[in-house]
């Protein structure tokens, strides 16, 4: 962009690609892993059949043992990409817990400013990097449940196969709710939601 | 394999019924409606292409499990205390149809890429030297439970019959129709047991009298109960639950 432009870049591209096949990856495996779920509920509740995919157990396993792997390559993809470029460092920190307690008083009573969009602020970037590590335990705690026996030292961490079927749940949960919140965020303030197809907002002046 | 209409619920059933349940909705596995409506640029028509996709991921990750099992690395044993009692009754029929196998007339059928191909009777495997585990069995469905089980390592089994042990493939035949194989590794595998008796007791027929194959290297429904043939081959046996769009290689 020159200078005096009208528009602004905020996404690079490959956060772009990125965030949209981190979406429909997180989509297939949440939905089929609710039906990998009501096979041998951990609690008291199942999950209504019409919200799951794959249709019956042996189904959501292919679903989800194939979405795994766009999740897994596609997470590592940003990762190195958020690493090798700085974007990462840029955009998350710093990150002061202070100024996140801050921001999100600030969201839940409405006055969160969101003038600029180029700059994460606090809560963002503490529920963005939040994320990330909700992911990557999804990601941990599911190679011990589907290898408990050869990735046993990393199950060892996690109460073993048990114990990491329970993180893996709660880890969805959290998963879950960020989604609600983030669409939330993005019903509140809608004109990100183009910039994360197009990459850039038009500035105020 | 064709996916089609919309499974029933299995919401108002137990755990316990969930194998039953599973079977009767054979014939109506497919992808939910609902579900599909949400993936954009999928929709119903498109079902026999995604699931050529699924069938080839599923393919591609008998090959990764393949690569990642450690013929060396043994999977956990436990104390007597944390044995799981009543251990659960699994089959793809319910507890009131197990089959009996009469023990008098019980003969181990052995064929394929193996010297030995005489079959064994029940006593002549009771003498043989016998080891015993207590590990954890983990089902496809999620739940696991830790049991003791005693017998024949399956390798000094398939030394004794002279198998060829550069063949890719060990099927099992099962007296209640139940068929399934395994790759040659985890047949070798040090914990792969020949079962013949659980905890101190001769196998009961619910866990597999007379003779299960145990290995806690691999999902529950990989380890047959009630064997009566067994056979080495370089062509994929298959399985009941793989054929039908189980993981086959379903390593743990």
């Amino acid at each position: 962009m020159s200078p005096g432009s009208r528009y602004q870049k905020i996404h690079p591209l490959a956060v772009r690609i990125t965030h949209w096949v981190n979406a429909f990856a997180i989509l297939i495996m949440v939905v089929s892993g609710w039906r990998i779920y009501n096979a041998s509920p951990l609690f008291g509740f199942r999950f209504p059949d019409d919200w799951t995919l794959g249709g019956w157990l042996a189904g959501a396993l292919q679903w989800h043992f194939a979405a795994m792997w766009l999740l897994a390559l596609n997470g590592i993809a940003y990762l190195t990409y958020g690493i090798v470029s700085g974007h990462l460092r840029r955009k998350m920190l710093p990150l002061r817990p202070s100024a996140v307690l801050h921001d999100i008083g600030n969201a839940l009573r409405g006055r969160l400013a969101h003038d600029d969009l180029t700059v994460y602020n606090a809560a963002q970037r503490a529920a963005y990097v939040g994320v990330i590590a909700i992911i990557t335990l999804l990601v941990l705690s599911g190679l011990v449940i589907w290898k408990p026996v050869q990735f046993h030292a990393l199950g060892a961490l996690m109460g073993d196969y048990e114990g990491a079927r329970y993180i893996h749940f709660f880890a969805m949960s959290a998963l879950v709710f960020f989604v609600f919140v983030h669409v939330l965020m993005v019903a509140l303030v809608p004109r990100t939601l183009p910039s994360m197809f197009t990459g850039r907002v038009r500035t105020k002046t | 394999m064709k996916r089609k209409g919309m499974a029933a619920s299995l919401d108002d059933f137990s755990r316990r019924e969930i194998s039953s349940v599973e079977r009767r909705i054979f014939l109506k596995r497919g992808l939910s409606v609902g579900a599909l409506t949400l993936l954009s640029g999928c929709d119903v028509t498109n079902q026999q292409s995604v699931q050529k996709v699924l069938t080839a991921m599923s393919r591609w990750n008998d090959r990764v499990q393949d690569l990642i099992f450690d013929p060396a690395r043994l999977a956990p044993e436990f104390p007597e205390s944390a044995i799981t009692r009543p251990f659960p009754f699994n089959a793809y029929y319910g507890i009131d149809q197990v089959r009996t196998v009469d023990p008098s007339t019980y003969r181990l059928e052995i064929s394929g890429l193996v010297r030995e191909k005489r079959p064994w009777m029940l006593p002549e495997l009771y003498e043989l030297p016998q080891t015993s585990q207590i590990t954890r069995h983990i089902c496809v469905e999620g739940w696991s439970a830790i049991g003791k089980w005693s017998g024949v390592r399956f390798s000094d089994f398939l030394d004794r019959i002279g198998a060829d042990k550069t063949a890719r493939y060990v099927g099992f035949k099962c007296a209640d129709d139940y068929y399934t194989s395994i790759d040659m590794p985890t047949a070798l595998h040090p914990q792969t047991l020949l079962t013949l008796r659980f905890g101190d007791q001769i196998l009961p027929p619910e866990y597999g009298f007379p003779m299960k194959l145990r290995m806690p290297t691999k999902l529950g429904f990989k380890n047959p109960k009630h064997i009566t043939a067994l056979f080495v081959s370089n062509t994929d046996p298959g399985g009941y639950w793989e054929d039908q769009g189980y993981n086959w290689y379903s390593g743990s």
